[in-house]
Parts: structure tokens; C-alpha cells; sequence
């Protein structure tokens, strides 16, 4: 996955002269693509749990015991005798005015459901996400710019153990160690039973179920994001204008700081960017492991139920998280590389 | 005081493959305000020497002999002293200038990076004036400076180059194939530039080519290499129309002049190729691809013998025989004879 | 001694040229191309070895394949059935069972056996299809993508699309949902992970092919009369193969992850166990309290097979590529 999202990013950021001119078209091209993709996706969702499925109405109402006028009731319900463009229609008519269906589990809406887990999983993700980024590029820069020597060799090591291990099964060993056995951290969930409390205590609170599932994250991901600056560092080594740099009696540091790392930066970013939205749906058994009330943990228990609009409502929001990464971070990339900005 | 003075220089790469010496000791001197030119094919070593100077070699690099600048020896300056030497004291112009800059920087700010090194007390507006007018001076115009490196045509960028390399007024430039990617006419532009510049400041320089018509047109003294010697030293003209080592003259012919017919029809191509630097050949290393070659060629130690005034050459043909007379006699056929260089 | 030798040159870093085959049975076009091929082999071979942790990686892969071949002979496929286990549940390493017992009683050390042959012939099989899949794809788009008419850019355009579309959306999700949709089993788990990862080999198959269309055999075979079937087949693909091994190797890597991950989540068969299976049935069955073991053994085994795999994908690449060198 990683060398195939390297050749996209290097299309993109290499060969990539708009071929429009001015900022703001090509912002807004961007942005009618990512627009675009998003309703394939919509396509696609619709393709997968309504015409897929042999019979939908099961999957709607996870009933298998349905009498024929029940049945009926259903269709008229779904709309789903309706010829197939015209349920597209409501389809994206619900879609666009947030309804997304009713939870099987316990009847309320999927809107309501996504909405009261949408904020646990920004926390867990976005706190790992910086935290991963900011060491696992530092660890990249340092390695990089020292190849071989003892620091890259070990953190290398390191990292590739990191990249090669599933993410639930550090998740487990540690909640077994430290939550367990050692009961440092809590054994799951994001508060304690009795809310936690408001204020600084409540912050703390959070903070301490916050930790291993971070920790967990933040482990597994800065692997994938050291390993690529890494390499882009290493590649942009070979550089003429680094000889060049070092000619006008800049220091190593700084010839790493104002030349290298800059030029190298620039490919990692669409790179991290396109990792970043898969890291949302990649946070699903970590959330589970942790018993984290995240998305994550939403659409495992409607896997398990199942919970068909749940889990329909879910996969909507992953695939949308990937589409919006992706944006953000072609538009960082034309923002900071020069060369893709046409004047 | 010499301004530049080579001793007995030999650079070594040590390679997978074994130990390559690119440079075999080599003595050279420049004075202050002398132009020299370096002639020779790819390989023979005369890049090495130009990075040499500064001590830009990479750390793979084993170099002896002495460099000395203004008296002082380059190769046991300590590391500040030499940081205070690149650029303020001598700089380079790099070739391919299409990678030599840093493509995410603006190249106004480039150009003044070392004056803001070396000359702390300079205020950032004061660097920018000093920067147009380094531009003007190359005939650029002073909005270049706000302009990135992609946006510059490649003739554009070589004077970027050479704005640059005189940003910290040094006492010698050392141009490294500054045309080689240039077409023809902004060749001559170029050249012109570089030597009316030189001329102007009173700055010693040492120009790197492989087209002697080049060179004999801009420097005052030429050099020839091979295979990591000089093979030919004197004044640029002489050794242009009238070389003694066979080398020098099949360069010299190599370079037809456009619009003399004379050369343009009997072109002289040079069979074989130029000698591994790992397998160089025993005696002169000439001798393989020499059209003249004596039994002794092969086995004899060559050096740099007196031939003519001012002039050395490195073969067998300028000493005096036993008769006491020179034996030596330029290959020719004919009466062709290179003509004038281009001004 | 007067003539002009000619170059003195040797050869590159590679080595000496191939030598030819010795004197024999005339020399056929088709005996040559073999002769060279061979040559070529033994050449990459030496080239390979070179790498160290390419050749650790190879001869952990060798045992685990080894292992999983002689599943069967190793350990009883009794061991799995949780009817005959008689030996207590979740129960520490011992003399009988070196790796301890799950919750069923049967031997951990069995069910890692056995998982090693299931999970390696899952990620392999998933890999196959993804590969198939993304070569194809990655081939004929830019086969296609480089012809000048018009149709062939629309053909590599929409192919793109599709690609970029499966490279979109995350696989996780996508995975659970046709497993759910479709049924849980190991089946499907393959063909979910074969129909999600074959995008990326796609993207890269599909460059490499645009770089080979500028080479002047294939112009050559075009003005020959070759048609599109034969420049894809015997041109294209012979020459995008290299790579495709390289990612192939490294895509195994991330397929037995994600088959893990698939089989963690309960969408696996829990007749067959996979590594995955194991960790997951360690989770819900409170591990904690009991045998460790059986939660850190298969994990370890994932760690070290994805790691095998990845140091053998990389010093292949650094073979095909030596600027990779050094990585």
C-alpha cells in the first residue's frame, strides 16, 4: 500500500504543473474533484447495501421471520420496489438531509449515533496523528541524514518491528500489562463509571484512559511515517543543490534544516496525508480493544449485530474522512511546493 | 602570494569495487587576477580538483598533497576557518544549474544566504540591495530575485549562478563546465559575462571544460588532463593551435569551429574510450589510444617536461633526442591547422 | 609498437559479462535466449546474497513455508477439534504443551502450527488475485494509456479511475461490509483482501508499463504487425515482471496483516484457524487472567513472517534497482 500510494504522491508532486492557471482555480479544480469522488463513493455505497445484498429488506430490518404484508410494508417503506435510479434518488435525497436510517440495536438514528461517537474518535486519532507525525518524521530526518550510523540502524530496526506488528495485538499485550497486571492505566472506555467529574479532574481523567490507545497508535503509524521521510531525506541527499549549499559554508545542521528537509518534506506530506484518512478507519480494532466509544467501536458492534445502517452509516464517513485527507493534503502540497503552484 | 597553489594533489575514492584514484598528483598555481582553464574529457578528474578545492569531496574522498589559498593549506584548516573560506574566499559556479539551486527557495533569497553568513553585520535590506545589484550585474532584472528557480530559463539560472558566486566579492571563482548545458548563443553570452566580470574585479579564476575552443577563447592558460594528470600546461592560444601532447591536439580538433570549413570537414574523432580510473594503463596512459605512441610509451614514467616557453607537456616527443635536437613535431596532415576560436 | 589499441575499458561493477554457453549443438535464437536467461538468474542470485537481511528474511520465510507444508506431520489435526482436547483450558506452558492451551484446552503450540499454514496459504491466495488483478489492470491501462488515439487514453483513463476509486476508500471497512454482506469464511476474507489491495500494484504496474512503451522494441513489434494481445504479453509484461515480484513479496506482507486484522475481527472461520483467528479468539475469551502465551505466540509469528517478507521485498528491490541501495 505504501509503494503504491508513493507513486501516486510522486505524480502528483513531481510532473504535477497545473494545467490551470492561478491559485485559486486550481484550488477550486481540487476541490470539484474531491467533490466528484465523493459521490462515486455514494455510487458505490448504494451499490454495496442496497442492489448488492439479495434481499435488502432483510439486511434493513434484520428480521428473518417476516411475513409477506410485513414484507411488503418494508418495501414501501425503503422505497425499495421502486425502480433503481429512483431509490438512488431518495437514497441521496436522505443522504444530503442527514438521514442516514435508524440503528437496529436500539432504533435511534444513525446521525445521532455517528454524532455522539464522531468527537471520541477525533480525540484518539487526532492527538496520535500529530504525535505520531511530529516524532515519526524527526526520527525519519535524524536516520536519514546519518545513514548507518547507530541511531539509524537501531530506529530502523525498531520501526520495521513497529510497521510488521498488527495494532490490536500491541493494544492487547499492553492492556494486559499495564491496565492488568501492573493496573497503571485503565483497563478501557474513556471515562470512569462515575462520569469522571468536570474541570481539571475530568481533563485527567480522560487524559489517563487517553493514553494507551494513543500510545498504541501513535506506535503503529509514526513507523509508516518515519520509514517515508526517511527515504525522502535519502533521496534528496543525492541533491546538487545541497553541494551547493555546503559550498557557501552553511553548517551540516543547517544544510539539513533550511535545504534538505524542506525539498524531502514535500512528497512525505501527501504521503502522511494519504495515510492520514486510512488511519480513521484503521483505528476500528484499537477502539475496540480499548472499548474506545469511537466510530471505530460503532461500526464493530454494528459488524457484529449486524446492524446494517450503522454500519452503512459508518462506511459513508470512512470513505468521506480518506476523500477529505486526500484534499487537504493536495491543497497543503500546493500551497507549499512552488513548483505545482502556477502563477 | 599565489593566490591558488596545487601540490602533489591526489584524490582517491575508495568504492565497492576497490580504491579509485580520480586525481594522480597534480601541481598547479594561479595567480591573483589569472584566468586558467582546465580541459579534458568526463572522468579525467578535473570536477574532483574543483570540489577539492574547497574540500567539498565526499567523506569517501582520501586526498594528500597540499592546497594551498593565499599561503594557507586547505586540506588541515580547521572546520570553522574552512567554513569562513567557502564563498568568501573562493566560489564555485556550479554546472547544471537546473539542480544546483534549491527549487522550493526564492532565488533572491539564495543569493544572499552566504552574504548573511559571512557578513553578519548586514541587515537584511542591505543584503537584498546588494543582491540586485548582483543581478543587474549579469544582466538580470532585479524582480528576478523574487522568483523561484522552475520559473528561470537555463540561461537565466547559470547567471543566477554567477550572481551568486560573486555575492561575497572572493578572490577566485572556480567555474565547473558553466556552458556545458547552455545552447550555443547564450554560450557566448554567458562566457562573455563570466570574463568581463573576472577582468573587471581583479578575481583569479579557474574554468572547467571539456571544449578547448572554449577555453582558449576565455582563459589566459590552459591545462590539459587525462586520466587524472595533467598532460599539457602554457598559454591558452598556444596550446590550442599548437599542442605537443597528442591528447591536446585531438581535443583541440574535437571542437570544429562553426563557419570554418576547414575544420568542420575533417573532423578527428579519437578511438577508444578514456581509461577505467581503477585500471589505468602502465607509462603514459595515453598510449593505448596514441596515434604516435613509441615502444617507450608504455613503459616509461611520464612528467610534465619543459616545452617551450612557459609550456610542459607530458610525453616523450618534446625531449630532446639523442642528436640534441626536439623530436617532437605536431601530428598533422596537410596543412589544415585549427583555426582562430570564436571571440 | 604503434597501433592504437582499442578501449581499455571493463566491464561495470556488475561482474564480468555472462559467458556463453560452451561449444555444442549449434546455437538456436531460442538456446541463446536461454543461455542468457540463465546467466542472468545466477547473476541476480549473486547479486541477492549479497544482501544480508534479504537472506535472513529469505530463510525465515523458508522455514515458516516449510512449516506450513509439513503442517500435518508436525502436529496432529486432532489438536484443533476442541472435542478431543482433554488438557486444561488456558493453561500455562508445560512439558505436554511447550506454548500452553487456549480456553478449549487444545495446545497452543498446534493451533500455531496449523495457523501458519492457513494463514500463509490465505495471505498467498489473496496476494495472487491482487496481483493478477492489479497487473492486469496496471498493463493494459498503460499499454493502452500510451497509444495516441483516442480510445486507448479513455480506456487508461477510466481504468484510473476505477483504480483511484479502490485506492479511495478505506479497505477496512470495505472488508467487513462484503464479509457481512457476503458471509464470513476464508473465502470470502481472500477475495475481499485480493478485490481491495490490488489498486496500489495497479498504480505502480501501470507506470512501469509507460516507461517500457518508449522502448523501440515495441515499436519495432508494432511496425511488425505485432497486435495488441502479443506487445502486451510477450513485451510489456516480460519487462514490468521484475518490479511486479518486488511488489508482490511486499504486498504478501500486507495482506497477512490484513488478514489477520479480518480473521481478529471474527469475519474468518473458526474451523481453520489463522493466526488472526487466534488473537481474536484470545480477546474475547479473557486471555488476560490465563495463558499469556497464547495471546503473545501468534503475534510474535505475524511480526516475524511481515518482517521476513518485508526484508526479502526490499532487497529485491534494491537488486532491480541498485540507487535503492543502502535503504
Amino acid at each position: 500500500m505504501l509503494e503504491g500510494a508513493r507513486a501516486a504522491a510522486e505524480e502528483r508532486s513531481g510532473t504535477g504543473a497545473a494545467r490551470s492557471y492561478g491559485l485559486a482555480r486550481t484550488l477550486s479544480v481540487k476541490v470539484l474533484s474531491a467533490a466528484i469522488t465523493l459521490f462515486v463513493v455514494l455510487v458505490g455505497n448504494f451499490f454495496l447495501f442496497r442492489v448488492l445484498p439479495a434481499d435488502p429488506a432483510k439486511n434493513l430490518t434484520h428480521n428473518s421471520a417476516l411475513t409477506a404484508s410485513q414484507l411488503a410494508a418494508i418495501n414501501r417503506t425503503f422505497g425499495l420496489g421502486l425502480p433503481l435510479p429512483q431509490q438512488f434518488w431518495n437514497y441521496l435525497v436522505q443522504t444530503f438531509d442527514g438521514n442516514l436510517g435508524r440503528s437496529f440495536v436500539n432504533q435511534l438514528p444513525v446521525s445521532q449515533l455517528i454524532g455522539q461517537a464522531l468527537w471520541p474518535t477525533i480525540l484518539l486519532v487526532g492527538t496520535s496523528t500529530v504525535l505520531s507525525t511530529v516524532i515519526g518524521v524527526w526520527i525519519g530526518i535524524r536516520g536519514g541524514w546519518n545513514r548507518g550510523s547507530r541511531f539509524d540502524k537501531s530506529s530502523t530496526a525498531f520501526v520495521n518491528v513497529l510497521y510488521a506488528m498488527p495494532d490490536f495485538w500491541l493494544g492487547m499485550v499492553l492492556l494486559i500489562t499495564l491496565a492488568g497486571k501492573l493496573a497503571i492505566f485503565p483497563d478501557g472506555g474513556m471515562h470512569n463509571f462515575t462520569g469522571g467529574g468536570s474541570g481539571l479532574s475530568g481533563l485527567g481523567d480522560l487524559l489517563w484512559h487517553l493514553t494507551l490507545p494513543c500510545l498504541v497508535l501513535t506506535l503503529v503509524y509514526l513507523a509508516e511515517y518515519s520509514l517515508v521521510m526517511r527515504s525522502s531525506l535519502i533521496d534528496e541527499l543525492k541533491a546538487d543543490y545541497l553541494l551547493t549549499a555546503r559550498a557557501k559554508g552553511l553548517r551540516d545542521d543547517l544544510v539539513r534544516r533550511r535545504h534538505a528537509v524542506p525539498n524531502a518534506l514535500l512528497p512525505s506530506v501527501t504521503l502522511i496525508m494519504l495515510n492520514l484518512g486510512f488511519v480513521i478507519s484503521g483505528a476500528i480494532t484499537t477502539e475496540t480493544v480499548f472499548s474506545w466509544p469511537g466510530l471505530g467501536r460503532l461500526s464493530y458492534v454494528a459488524l457484529n449485530a449486524p446492524d446494517y445502517p450503522t454500519l452503512e452509516g459508518t462506511f459513508l464517513l470512512f470513505s468521506a474522512a480518506v476523500i477529505v485527507a486526500n484534499l487537504i493534503g493536495d491543497l497543503l502540497l500546493t500551497v507549499f511546493d512552488p513548483r505545482v503552484r502556477q502563477a | 602570494m599565489t593566490l591558488l597553489e596545487l601540490r602533489d594533489l591526489t584524490v582517491t575514492y575508495f568504492t565497492e569495487g576497490g580504491p579509485v584514484p580520480a586525481v594522480r598528483g597534480v601541481n598547479l598555481s594561479l595567480e591573483a587576477g589569472q584566468t586558467l582553464g582546465l580541459a579534458g574529457e568526463s572522468g579525467c578528474g578535473k570536477s574532483t580538483i574543483a570540489s577539492s578545492v574547497l574540500r567539498l569531496l565526499p567523506l569517501s574522498a582520501k586526498v594528500t598533497g597540499q592546497i594551498l589559498f593565499n599561503g594557507e593549506d586547505v586540506l588541515t584548516m580547521n572546520w570553522g576557518r574552512l567554513r569562513a573560506v567557502r564563498w568568501a574566499g573562493a566560489s564555485i559556479v556550479f554546472q547544471g544549474a537546473l539542480h544546483s539551486l534549491n527549487p522550493v527557495r526564492k532565488t533572491g533569497s539564495q543569493i544572499a544566504e552566504p552574504i548573511l553568513l559571512h557578513e553578519p553585520g548586514v541587515s537584511k535590506e542591505a543584503a537584498a540591495r546588494r543582491v540586485t545589484d548582483l543581478l543587474r550585474s549579469v544582466g538580470l532584472p532585479a524582480d528576478r530575485a523574487d522568483s523561484y528557480p522552475h520559473e528561470l530559463s537555463g540561461g537565466q539560472k547559470q547567471r543566477v549562478m554567477i550572481a551568486m558566486a560573486l555575492a561575497c566579492s572572493p578572490n577566485l571563482i572556480i567555474a565547473d563546465e558553466p556552458t556545458t548545458a547552455l545552447d550555443v548563443m547564450i554560450q557566448a553570452q554567458v562566457l562573455n559575462l563570466i570574463t568581463g566580470l573576472v577582468s573587471d574585479r581583479g578575481i583569479g579564476m579557474i574554468m572547467i571544460s571539456h571544449d578547448l575552443s572554449v577555453l582558449s577563447a576565455t582563459c589566459q592558460r590552459l591545462a590539459v588532463m587525462y586520466a587524472g594528470r595533467i598532460v599539457e600546461e602554457g598559454p591558452a592560444h598556444q596550446v590550442f593551435t599548437d599542442a605537443r601532447h597528442p591528447y591536446a591536439e585531438a581535443l583541440s580538433w574535437a571542437f570544429p569551429i562553426i563557419g570554418d570549413i576547414k575544420t568542420r570537414m575533417s573532423p578527428r574523432g579519437l578511438p577508444g574510450d578514456p581509461p577505467d580510473p581503477a585500471a589505468v594503463p602502465s607509462g603514459c596512459s595515453f598510449h593505448p589510444r596514441c596515434a604516435v605512441a613509441q615502444s617507450q610509451c608504455s613503459t616509461r614514467d611520464m612528467e610534465l617536461w619543459p616545452a617551450g616557453e612557459g609550456r610542459w607537456a607530458a610525453c616523450v616527443r618534446v625531449l630532446p633526442d639523442r642528436h640534441g635536437e626536439s623530436a617532437a613535431g605536431p601530428v598533422k596532415q596537410g596543412n589544415d591547422q585549427p583555426g582562430e576560436a570564436v571571440k | 609498437m604503434s597501433a592504437p589499441a582499442a578501449g581499455t575499458s571493463t566491464a561495470g561493477s556488475n561482474g564480468p559479462a555472462p559467458a556463453l554457453p560452451p561449444a555444442g549443438p549449434p546455437l538456436t535464437p531460442r538456446r541463446l535466449a536461454r543461455a542468457r536467461r540463465k546467466a542472468a538468474l545466477a547473476r541476480f542470485w549473486r547479486e541477492f546474497r549479497r544482501d544480508r537481511r534479504g537472506m535472513v528474511g529469505l530463510i525465515v520465510l523458508a522455514v515458516m513455508i516449510a512449516v506450513a507444508l509439513l503442517a500435518p506431520l508436525l502436529a496432529n489435526s486432532r489438536g484443533l477439534n476442541p472435542i478431543y482436547a482433554t488438557a486444561t483450558p488456558n493453561a500455562g506452558p508445560s512439558l505436554h504443551d511447550p506454548l500452553g492451551t487456549d480456553n478449549d484446552g487444545r495446545s497452543v503450540l498446534t493451533l500455531l502450527i496449523w495457523g501458519a499454514r492457513n494463514s500463509l496459504l490465505v495471505g498467498l491466495t489473496a496476494t495472487l488475485i491482487s496481483i493478477l488483478i492489479g497487473a492486469l489492470v496496471g498493463v493494459v491501462a498503460g499499454h493502452f494509456g500510451s497509444i495516441r488515439a483516442r480510445a486507448g487514453r479513455l480506456t487508461d483513463n477510466l481504468l484510473m479511475r476505477a483504480t483511484d476509486w479502490f485506492l479511495v476508500v478505506p479497505f477496512l471497512p470495505l472488508a467487513m461490509v462484503l464479509a457481512r454482506t457476503i458471509g464470513p469464511s476464508l473465502g470470502v476474507i481472500i477475495l475481499v483482501i485480493g478485490l481491495t489491495s490490488w489498486a496500489g500494484t495497479a498504480r505502480i504496474v501501470r507506470a512501469q508499463a509507460l516507461a517500457v512503451e518508449t522502448r523501440p522494441y515495441l515499436e519495432r513489434a508494432k511496425a511488425l504487425g505485432a497486435g495488441h494481445w502479443h506487445q502486451m504479453y510477450r513485451h510489456v509484461l516480460p519487462n514490468v515482471m521484475p518490479l511486479l515480484l518486488a511488489n508482490t513479496i511486499l504486498t504478501v506482507a500486507g495482506t497477512i496483516l490484513a488478514e489477520t486484522t479480518l480473521s481478529f475481527l471474527g469475519l474468518g472461520d473458526p474451523i481453520r484457524p489463522t493466526w488472526g483467528e487466534m488473537l481474536g479468539a484470545a480477546y474475547s475469551n479473557g486471555v488476560g487472567t490465563g495463558n499469556i502465551v497464547w495471546l503473545l505466540a501468534p503475534g510474535i509469528a505475524v511480526i516475524v513472517v511481515v518482517m521476513a517478507f518485508t526484508l526479502v521485498g526490499h532487497a529485491l528491490e534494491t537488486v532491480l534497482d541498485p540507487k535503492l541501495r543502502g535503504r
